[in-house]
């Protein structure tokens, strides 16, 4: 995970589900680039199209509620989204994204600051955003479990080194 | 010790401590893992862990429940890559197409979960087992992979929120009608990351297949778990399966972060419009809707009970033309007392579909999808943009009463007219 990432921002609204995300005639495969393919159709049928690599989303409450599908950060991390910023998270969406490895941070208020487009600086390990004119919005830091989780590149690979720290 | 939730209890045995408090990060060793087909999605990260075997196959519970039969070659090879796994990891509670049912459901109703237990399921409706006094969480592949690994998962204490309800539901109302108006008045949202538990005296008198109602949308509340305290019903809902019982309540003075207390007595039938299942309006207010599906199905309400009820407004009746009503119970044992009861003849002679137990059309898999210029009426959970079809499609939320009275009428219907 890159602990400070910059990009450009597409901003989305409050109580966006997993459904929004990636809806479930799609679930029928195993493979992250129909998923990639098929991210917020609902919402704009070309978007997965629009997006550039290193891009971030910045959205308001409740982010990724619904289905505990992994599918949807996974279709936005095979996109390369750098990062997803929103008031709040959905629980099982905020487990799954950190255990890819994909960074998300609770942000309150961020959403009313930024436009689409504008770019924006984050860093993770501090919680800081910079906004453009130069203003900086700080925000609590993810809990240590959670930053060293993300920082090994997700559970996968944390679990790995646990065990092999663990074998003689 | 301090006083606890049931939620803290749980915790706290499962991570060997003698006492948690909301926030604090622990490891809970699992006692029960269940899968669907996300277990497909899981290998990915199970085979990058590299673990080869699982680690306790007499703990895990397997079944087939989101594409059964299997729609397309591509699902079909899906079930085989499940079958094939659960054969070479001697996972002996494999439940396959023909012995299946909406995992959440067979769990209940072959007692797999008990009070007490740590409960994770690969689905994010898990919480629906809390009603039976278990600590029931869902998650995603990942941590399902992490699971199958290790048999541990780190969890943070939740807060816990107390819902008590009192008073005397009106007719043709149950614990839909109460969820829908819990989740109508503190949001999808309205417990991110919580415990919920269900207390009074409403709750205490409701039967376990209303319980499970109940806990079974705290998913749309945001929660992490849905809990009852395991009572007599409980009990004897688990009697049934020749279960040991051990019950299990918050103790008097125990934390919560907040409280909310309804009082339902007379409530009347209440719907989720689209699309939000926080968007509630009481029947009286949507009825007249004209809808082209209505659809008694899913985890949430179609239990025997849920069928007998749509019989019992079905017989004599038919469903109004050029509406189509899909029933779809949620388990192959569901289907057999139907058939045993004579339901589904009263289902086909009012015009009605009657399939095989899936999810299909809850999340617009397959086995009825809706186009984008249809109207449903839907015991199901959640009716955000395109979860059963067509982004564009619309869905709302109601009790089986409220469905089966619209069904007959074509439009949205307050069943207590019917
Ligand atoms: S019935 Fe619907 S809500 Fe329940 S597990 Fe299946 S897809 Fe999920």
């Amino acid at each position: 995970m890159l602990r400070e990432f910059r990009g450009r921002v597409w901003t989305f609204g409050d109580d966006v589900s997993t459904d929004h995300i990636i809806a479930g005639k799609y679930l029928g495969t195993t493979d992250a680039k129909v998923f990639a393919a098929h991210a917020f159709e609902a919402v704009d049928p070309t978007w997965s199209s629009k997006v550039q690599p290193g891009d971030v989303i910045v959205a308001g409450d409740n982010f990724g509620c619904g289905s505990s599908r992994e599918q949807a950060p996974v279709a936005l991390k095979t996109l390369g989204i750098s990062g997803i910023l929103a008031n709040s998270f959905a629980r099982i969406f905020f487990r799954n994204a950190i255990n890819l490895g994909f960074p998300v941070l609770e942000c309150p208020g961020l959403r009313a600051k930024v436009q689409p487009g504008d770019v924006i600086e984050v860093d993770m390990a501090r919680g800081e955003v910079r906004i453009p004119h130069g203003q900086v919005m700080r925000f609590t830091a993810l809990p240590p479990n959670v930053l060293e989780i993300l920082e090994a590149g997700g559970l996968v690979a944390k679990i790995r080194s646990d065990l092999s720290t663990k074998r003689p | 010790m301090p006083p606890l939730t049931m939620s803290e209890k749980i915790l706290a045995k499962a991570s060997g401590n003698e006492s948690v408090r909301p926030g604090q990060i622990v490891d809970g060793s699992v006692d029960l893992l269940y899968m669907h087909e996300m277990l497909a999605m899981a290998l990915i990260p199970f085979g990058e862990i590299g673990t080869a075997k699982v680690w306790d196959p007499t703990k895990i519970v397997v079944t087939l429940d989101h594409w059964v039969p299997p729609p397309t070659p591509e699902i079909a090879k899906m079930h085989q890559t499940i079958r094939d796994f659960c054969r070479r990891q001697g996972i002996q509670r494999f439940h396959d197409v023909g012995d299946h049912g909406i995992v959440h459901q067979l769990i209940a109703e072959r007692g797999y979960a008990h009070p007490w237990d740590l409960v994770i399921g690969s689905d994010s409706h898990t919480n629906m087992v809390g009603a039976l006094g278990a600590f029931a969480a869902g998650i995603g592949a990942t941590d399902t992979a992490a699971v199958m690994a290790t048999g541990g998962l780190w969890l943070r204490v939740p807060e816990t929120i107390r819902v008590d309800v009192r008073g005397t539901l009106g007719r043709c109302t149950g614990a839909k009608d109460v969820i829908l108006k819990v989740i109508g008045t503190t949001g999808d949202d309205g417990a991110r990351y919580a415990a919920v538990e269900f207390a009074g005296p409403t709750v205490g008198a409701l039967p376990m297949n209303e319980r499970f109602v109940l806990c079974n949308m705290t998913t749309e509340m945001g929660a992490k778990v849905g809990m009852i305290a395991a009572d007599e019903t409980t009990k004897r809902y688990l009697a049934h399966n020749g279960i040991p019982f051990r019950p299990i309540s918050s103790d008097d003075g125990a934390t919560f972060a907040k409280s909310f207390a309804f009082d339902v007595d007379g409530m009347g039938p209440q719907v989720a419009c689209p699309s939000n299942p926080a968007n509630l309006k009481p029947v009286e207010e949507v009825q007249g809707t004209k809808i082209d599906v209505a659809f008694l199905g899913s985890c949430t309400n179609a239990r025997i009970e849920d069928l007998r009820i749509a019989a019992e407004l079905l017989k004599g009746e038919k469903v109004a033309p050029g509406v189509r009503f899909q029933i779809t119970p949620a388990s192959q044992i569901i289907y057999r007392q139907a058939l045993e009861e004579g339901l589904i003849e009263i289902f086909m002679d009012a015009g009605a579909t009657f399939t095989s137990s899936t999810c299909g059309p809850c999340f617009g898999g397959h086995l009825g999808t809706l186009a984008g210029d249809e109207v449903c009426i839907s015991s199901t959970n959640r009716n955000y943009p395109g979860r059963m079809g067509s982004p564009q499609a619309q869905v709302y939320l109601a009790s089986p009463w409220t469905v089966t009275a619209s069904a007959i009428h074509g439009e949205i219907t307050d069943p207590r007219k019917v």
